[in-house]
């Protein structure tokens, strides 16, 4: 039996224990390993690779001993399923994908593996990242491992980046990879009460992630802390040659800037963030966020994001667009799932209509609508246009402001089926979210409070491209001062 | 012009060539572009498109289009994007092809024919643009199921699109020759027709004189000039007959039937697409360095116009044997080794008239000359000294089509050298002048015809090899001194 304690420490603090060998990376890993089979009733993981996970452990071990080690020597992590990872299988939670094992591994997590990062398995997401409650996977529902109090009905742990979400949540991994292509790694972040992190486009490279929409796809991490994203993100990140929209821009030390400090850091406070029918608790951790972050020196200033309002329409314009062109590829010709027909057309058809989920088709029909010749002017062309206008309102923003401080979802969880019914509904808990991706910007989501029904809550730090660095450490101040010590009710090794 | 029924029509075409650029690796992958390689070797992940994976422009793909667009004289577009164009088919791995739709990196050049006449023509070029190639469907190789090779799949394209500046199909042939003779000068596209490196596609109306333009129908797919020409002067025909008996034409896209010489519609599902354009978002738009750009123009070959004017200037060619020497790059460096400091006329008359004929005759091109450029210069050097007469010439290149030995062995060997000794030479002559006494006596008398008979006879005795010059001088000085002798 292995040690459930283990599974308390943070990302850094097993660094830490690892690097003291207080604890071998075998022990550790072997404590993960049955926690991702302990926490199976929440689905968060799709395929569980605890062999590869022992002999990875192993390895770092070794350096360990050697005195070798590298940054991430021994940190046993979870891999969103929309990452090829060589040899495994990589499905992007969607029956069309049924058998694929990649002869590749994505840039990412081949960095993480040359940093020492041990693979616990393939982590549960919405089928090819597209959803906002991880209800869509082809794999069937991830579970929140949080539930309201008195209340057993199971919550969504927000989407797509679900099953990493509940992973870390559930303290089955130390940490997560996921992507952010409309909020999918900060919403899911803040629906299970831990720390997501999109970097700014281009950070981090998208070769060999199945991509969704590619000039909104963030590869980022998720993790218990501010820290451990900075960690996280630190081993993640570096230019790619083999992705031409990756940034040839130097890796800073991230960790080394969550100094503590933020005075005289001028923080903006985007009025056009208050929507009609945000939930008043909401608000109201807002106005505590303010109220934190000036208590440690920061000049909170109201700003104006004018163009916000239609951020969310131009998200379900140019995502579906690009979406109905990259999801072209699964034809059932060279890999994944064939249903045979009698013509080629027979057979496209009826492969990608057993394929892909409702969803996903919804998606691509609206995506080859906005493209089609008479709308391409009118949609595509036009989201574009207002996609500039956004990208320019952070510009004109950040001439004012360090950052920005906003909620980064209009409500806590919600139950399986309680608003999937509706994609409108569901479209709208990306409302905070999605104009960090039109822009390319980095934003961090923090958890800082607890609804009023016992859910987490989580406020965004939105900074300047390529300055990650004021994003976390305003982030960690954020977390110093909210000092959210709450946890979900269902985590591996049962500890409260 | 063609003479219709009822009068005469101009026919007006603008063509669309994709040129296959030549390059070790395709446009967005490292993958090889061998030809003819064994089915599905040359394939990388970028090629068949599997998830996650993404393009990366080649840069000397780039720089092949920028030197083609300098080459014809055009617009090089600093800042240019490449789009989607978006349509399902198994040997499309993607689901789309990556091309340049609205901002293509090459903008409006030119193209100069010189005409049969002597005069030259310029015909426009609309812009070049980078796209990829795709796979290959082969339908042949089962009863039910068709097979797929992704060898072609992500090559390189320019498709290079033209004016509707042609008037005839003589015209659209001449251009085609004319742009893959630059092509080839410049080693961006090998212009090898049969192997598909050069496809080409033509726009072709037709109208009355100094009327607008008539609908066109588009003809896809041609891979030979002969084709282009044969195509084109079909469809014009049958377009000028629906008109004149009163019908009207409809826009389309027809194939060509190269085994009954006609053109035909493809059926309208083939060509009813949306392609859904937009800018690929895997890409950043090409980004050229007009350094850069000032440097490849700098280091651009001489193209045939400019050879063939330094030709004319520079070693006295006529314009004709000058164009006809120029139009392939190999050609011309063939010409300038043998004319290094010999008689130009002379190399340039050897190389159109005996040597086309020798490489005609054995079916290849002059890169694949039995002869080398070397070897007809050491010819003509011994021409020139006197060695061998020009006739004796003729029979050494011969053989030295046939052996690919050096000229000098070949006269060695046959002892084929010129005979410039008069002592042996009169000596030939006594005995022939002595075997045909009757002959010379008919001379004397006054057939001077006989003249010639002589000298064959001489040439005979000889097997050829006597000077033919001394030959002349000594026969006279013997006709002539005989007669004086018996003085």
């Amino acid at each position: 039996m292995s040690d459930p304690s283990l599974l308390t420490l943070t990302l850094a603090e097993a660094r830490d224990g690892l690097a003291r060998k207080s604890f071998s990376a075998r022990e550790l890993t072997a404590a993960y390993n049955d926690a991702v089979s302990e926490i199976e009733p929440l689905n968060a993981y799709i395929t569980p690779t605890p062999e590869r996970a022992l002999a990875m452990a192993d390895a770092a071990d070794h350096r360990l001993a050697e005195g070798e080690a590298l940054p991430l020597d021994g940190i046993p992590i979870a891999v969103k399923d929309l990452y090829c990872t060589k040899g495994v299988l990589t499905t992007a939670a969607s029956h069309i994908l049924d058998g694929f094992h990649p002869p590749y591994e994505s840039t990412v997590t081949d960095k993480l593996w040359q940093s020492g990062a041990v693979m616990l398995g393939k982590a549960n997401l919405d089928e090819f990242a597209m959803g906002s409650s991880n209800t869509t996977s082809w794999y069937g529902p991830v579970e929140n491992p949080w539930r309201r109090p008195g209340d057993n009905r199971p919550l969504v742990p927000g989407g797509s980046s679900g099953g990493s979400a509940a992973a870390v949540a559930a303290r089955a991994a130390l940490a997560a990879t996921g992507t952010d292509t409309g909020g999918s790694i900060r919403q899911p972040a803040s629906f299970c009460g831990i720390v997501g992190l999109k970097p700014t486009y281009g950070r981090c490279s998208r070769w060999g992630v199945v991509a969704y929409a590619s000039s909104l796809d963030h590869p980022g991490p998720l993790t218990r802390t501010v820290r451990d994203a900075a960690i996280m993100l630190r081993a993640m990140s570096g230019h790619d040659p083999k992705d031409s929209t990756s940034a040839p821009v130097p890796v800073p030390d991230f960790e080394a800037a969550l100094t503590g400090d933020i005075r005289g850091l001028r923080i903006g406070i985007p009025k056009e963030y208050r929507v009609d029918a945000m939930p008043a608790e909401i608000e109201e951790l807002w106005h505590r966020g303010v109220e934190w972050l000036r208590a440690a020196g920061g000049e909170l200033v109201e700003i104006s994001l004018p163009m916000t309002k239609y951020a969310l329409p131009t998200y379900y314009i140019i995502a579906p667009a690009e979406a109905s062109s990259n999801l072209a590829r699964y034809d059932g010709v060279r890999f994944g799932l064939r249903v045979e027909g009698d013509t080629i057309d027979e057979m496209y058809e009826l492969t990608r209509a057993a394929g892909f989920g409702a969803e996903v088709r919804r998606r691509v029909l609206i995506g080859t609508y906005v493209l089609s010749a008479g709308y391409y002017d009118a949609y595509y062309l036009k989201a574009q246009q207002v996609r500039t206008l956004i990208a320019r309102d952070f510009v004109a923003a950040f001439e004012r402001v360090d950052c920005l401080l906003a909620p980064t979802a209009p409500s806590a969880a919600f139950a399986i089926g309680e608003k999937t019914e509706d994609p409108i509904a569901m479209y709208l808990n990306d409302v905070f979210t999605v104009p960090a991706n039109l822009a390319g910007v980095p934003a961090i989501a923090v958890p800082v409070g607890l609804s009023g029904d016992g859910l987490p809550l989580g406020l965004q730090i939105i900074g300047r491209a390529f300055d990650e660095e004021t994003v976390l450490r305003v982030g960690e101040v954020l977390e110093s001062a909210a000092q959210f010590r709450y946890l979900p009710s269902f985590v591996a090794g049962g500890g409260r | 012009m063609i003479e219709g029924r009822t009068g005469p029509w101009e026919t007006v075409i603008g063509l669309e060539v994709h040129a296959q650029v030549v390059s070790k690796a395709k446009l967005f992958s490292g993958a090889a572009t061998n030809f003819g390689a064994e089915p599905n070797t040359q394939v990388s992940p970028v090629d068949a498109a599997f998830p996650g994976i993404l393009p990366v422009i080649n840069r000397f793909c780039v720089e092949q289009a920028v030197k083609t667009g300098l080459g014809l004289d055009a617009e090089i577009r600093f800042e240019s994007v490449f789009d989607r164009k978006n349509y399902f088919y198994p040997d499309l791995p993607p689901g789309y092809q990556i091309s340049q739709y609205q901002q293509p990196v090459v903008g409006r050049g030119k193209v100069v024919l010189g005409m049969p006449d002597g005069t030259t023509r310029e015909i426009g070029i609309t812009r070049l643009h980078l796209e990829q190639d795709a796979g290959k469907s082969l339908h042949d190789q089962h009863p039910t199921l068709s097979y797929v090779d992704l060898n072609r799949a992500g090559i390189a394209l320019m498709e290079i699109v033209s004016e509707p500046d042609l008037r005839s199909a003589e015209e659209a042939g001449i251009y085609l020759r004319k742009l893959r003779s630059i092509l080839r000068y410049l080693g961006t596209c090998d212009g090898n027709m049969e192997e598909g490196s050069l496809r080409c596609d033509c726009n072709v109306s037709v109208r009355r004189p100094g009327e607008p333009y008539g609908t066109r129908c588009e003809i896809k797919n041609l891979n030979s000039v002969r084709h282009v020409m044969q195509a084109i002067e079909h469809e014009a025909r049958r377009q000028i007959e629906i008109i004149e008996e009163g019908g009207t034409i409809a826009q389309q896209t027809r194939l060509f039937d190269a085994g009954r010489g006609i053109t035909r519609p493809m059926r309208s599902k083939e060509e009813a697409h949306d392609y859904r354009y937009f800018p690929d978002p895997d890409l950043s738009p090409l980004v050229l360095d007009p350094e850069w750009v000032a440097r490849l123009r700098a280091e651009l070959p001489e193209l045939p116009d400019t050879k063939k004017a330094r030709f004319v200037s520079a070693y006295g060619l006529s314009p004709d044997d000058a164009g006809v020497l120029v139009a392939e790059k190999e050609t011309a460096g063939f010409f300038e080794r043998v004319a290094a400091g010999r008689e130009p006329k002379a190399a340039a008359n050897w190389i159109m008239g005996d040597l086309f004929g020798a490489l005609h005759r054995l079916g290849v091109g002059i890169e694949a000359s039995p002869v080398s450029a070397e070897q007809l210069g050491a010819l003509l050097d011994l021409i020139a000294d006197g060695t061998i007469s020009g006739r004796l010439a003729k029979d050494v290149f011969a053989e030295m089509v046939a052996s690919g030995a050096d000229p000098g062995a070949i006269v060695e060997a046959k002892g084929m050298r010129q005979v410039s000794d008069s002592a042996a030479i009169e000596a030939a002559l006594d005995t022939v002048l002595a075997a045909q006494a009757d002959k010379v006596a008919e001379f004397r008398a006054g057939r001077d015809k006989l003249y010639g008979f002589f000298v064959g006879q001489i040439m005979r005795a000889t097997e050829g090899k006597a000077n033919p010059a001394l030959v002349n001088e000594l026969l006279r000085k013997k006709l002539r001194g005989e007669s004086g002798g018996a003085r």
